[in-house]
């Protein structure tokens, strides 16, 4: 017997697993993105890219904490002029590309996405969330207007699929989210990492340069409520992102309304290797609990018990 | 697999000391660091400066260890003047370091590369063997560890300098050349400028000996995930920073060739 297929369609998107790498994480050339394919993501998701190269803040830009990793890289990014031509050589490789992006402006935003959709990728993320910029850029996601206004603005620019990516770091993502939704979005990335910090005891200064950054990793696992939020208050495709390292973890993130997934962090402890073995797992937990498809657990923890048996009288019949 | 948290910490220097021109070692005492293998490497910070990567160069002498500096840019002056009792933070160590293998090596170190070879020498000497070592600089007084690679090597230490003021007169990496002419080597050691390992490789490829060279790159997570030190398909900071041949012959278009700065974009290689 052939094995399970894990193949999604998130917003248009076809991939043959679940599983992205989350922007920032090794997405700064071809051939390492080329690896993370390799490994067993669907497609992969490059470096935020913005219209000027930056290169991003000073070390210490990332430390380690329980369960996790705090980091304020800054955006660094060769700039979109230069990016194009790596997403370009991505696609010779034969290998699915998001193309991370943000901007300074509503025009800047849609600039940016124009150039990376004529630069052949297969969809866009728009980054309204990154927590490390806030004194430069602002929070685009901390507003649920202007992430109206902006995704619309890039939605004039494109019909590649738009992720519209938010922060857990606002009051109710709810109503962010179904911002987006009405600027045209065709899916939602929940959630970029929760604001943090780390000092250190014996210099008694902070010790990111940016005294501020973004926890990520196992510790931010639970923020998976965000999930759950946004799928409850849209109808687009929700992409998890948060913590996620093994098979379970993948499992309960789309039973809480993920359609795809972002792995990030785990590679730091876990290597590349973990995009195979989440794989594996959730095409295990698929075959052991009788499921045929992934999309018939996404979301299925909204429903109770009962409504979940007479769903599955209904398969047993349909067999 | 999991791996223990390679947590911030600070250590207070218990001595500095000028070793040559622009070079200095800072010795320290941390549990951590005297695990560490040969070719690994620590991310050494001072707050307001920067967080930069240094080789281990000496992992534990009667308790203490050791980075070793060379004064080429703010952070590395700023930690040359350091003094006794001043701090520096810590992470790592990082990196996959040396694999030892063969009876009988070849070293060849440029410049400050020697710091990542010392502990490499030690451990090479403890298992019984005395590799050949060649140990270049632009100058007599840029010899790093010449004096006690003397003591512990006798004749099998080479020096070269491109002035011709101590030792053979030229590259290191031309009288590398010429002893793999000469001899047969089972494994070639390097760091030193990447132009200069780059012509180490070739001539190890060309005689047939395996490899082991240490890359460097913009490291700024040093744990695997940013990817701004890639070459490649590998992240120098975490799959190396030590490349072997097929490592090196997989990213030969980028060895010797380019890097990529801080913003990702492609720069050549300058020396």
């Amino acid at each position: 017997m052939s094995k399970l297929s894990l193949a999604v369609e998130v917003a248009g998107l076809r991939l043959r697993s679940p599983l992205m790498n989350a922007a920032g994480v090794l997405g700064m050339s071809p051939p390492i993105l080329k690896r993370v394919y390799d490994s067993g993501a669907g497609a992969v998701i490059t470096k935020s890219i913005g219209p000027v190269p930056r290169t991003g803040h000073p070390n210490p830009t990332l430390v380690r904490v329980s369960c996790g990793a705090l980091n304020a890289m800054g955006l660094p990014n060769p700039g979109v002029g230069y990016f194009a031509d790596e997403v370009k050589a991505l696609k010779v490789m034969g290998v699915p590309v998001v193309a991370s992006f943000f901007g300074g402006s509503v025009e800047e935003f849609a600039e940016v996405a124009s150039t990376l959709s004529k630069a052949g990728a297969d969809a866009l993320e728009l980054n309204a969330s990154c927590p490390n910029v806030q004194e430069e850029l602002g929070m685009l996601a901390s507003d649920a207007g202007n992430v109206e206004k902006v995704t619309a603005a890039v939605r004039q620019e494109t019909r590649l699929p738009l992720f519209v990516k938010l922060s857990p770091n606002v009051t109710d993502i709810k109503e962010i989210a179904t911002a987006a939704e009405r600027g045209g979005a065709d899916a939602i990335t929940a959630v970029n990492t929760l604001k943090g910090m780390a000092i250190d005891i014996d210099f008694r200064r902070p010790i990111l340069t940016n005294t501020t950054g973004g926890l990520s990793g196992p510790a931010v696992k639970p923020v998976a409520r965000c999930v759950w939020e946004v799928a409850e208050a849209v109808e687009v495709p929700v992409i998890g992102c948060g913590g996620v390292t093994t098979w379970e973890d993948a499992v309960e993130y789309l039973l809480a309304g993920a359609s795809a997934l972002e792995i990030g962090t785990a590679v730091m402890t876990h290597g590349f290797e973990v995009y195979g073995r989440v794989n594996e797992g959730i095409r295990r937990y698929l075959e052991e609990n009788g499921f045929s498809d992934v999309k018939e657990v996404v979301g299925l923890a909204h429903q109770t018990g009962e409504e979940q048996d007479s769903r599955a009288d209904r398969c047993s019949i349909r067999v | 697999m999991h791996i223990k948290p390679e947590k911030n910490r600070t250590v207070e220097l218990t001595d500095v000391v000028s070793e040559c021109r622009d070079i200095s070692s800072l010795l320290f005492r941390d549990e951590e660091t005297r695990g560490a293998k040969p070719g690994q490497y620590l991310m050494v910070w001072l707050p307001g400066v920067d967080e930069v990567p240094m080789s281990v160069s000496a992992i534990d002498m009667d308790g203490l260890s050791r980075i070793t500096v060379r004064a080429v840019g703010e952070m590395t002056v700023r930690l040359n003047s350091l003094s006794p009792g001043d701090r520096v933070g810590l992470r790592g160590p990082f990196g996959n370091g040396y694999t030892i293998q063969g009876d009988k090596p070849l070293f060849v170190a440029g410049g400050s590369g020697a710091a990542s070879l010392i502990p490499l020498v030690e451990e090479t000497l403890r298992q019984g063997t005395t590799p050949t070592f060649v140990l270049g600089a632009r100058s007599a007084d840029m010899l790093l560890f010449v004096g006690s690679l003397e003591e512990t090597l006798g004749e099998n230490l080479i020096v070269s300098t491109d002035d011709g003021s101590r030792g053979y007169s030229g590259y290191a990496s031309g009288y590398a050349a010429t002893l793999m002419e000469e001899d047969a080597f089972d494994m070639v050691y390097t760091c030193g400028p990447e132009l200069m390992m780059a012509k180490v490789y070739q001539s190890a490829r060309e005689h047939g000996v395996p490899i082991q060279a240490s890359l460097e790159r913009y490291v700024k997570c040093a744990v695997g995930l940013c990817g701004n030190c890639a070459i490649g398909p590998y992240r120098v900071c975490k799959d190396g920073p030590v490349f072997d041949a097929d490592m090196l012959s997989e990213v030969r278009s980028e060895f010797g060739v380019s890097q990529m700065d801080a913003s990702g974009r492609v720069t050549r290689v300058e020396h």
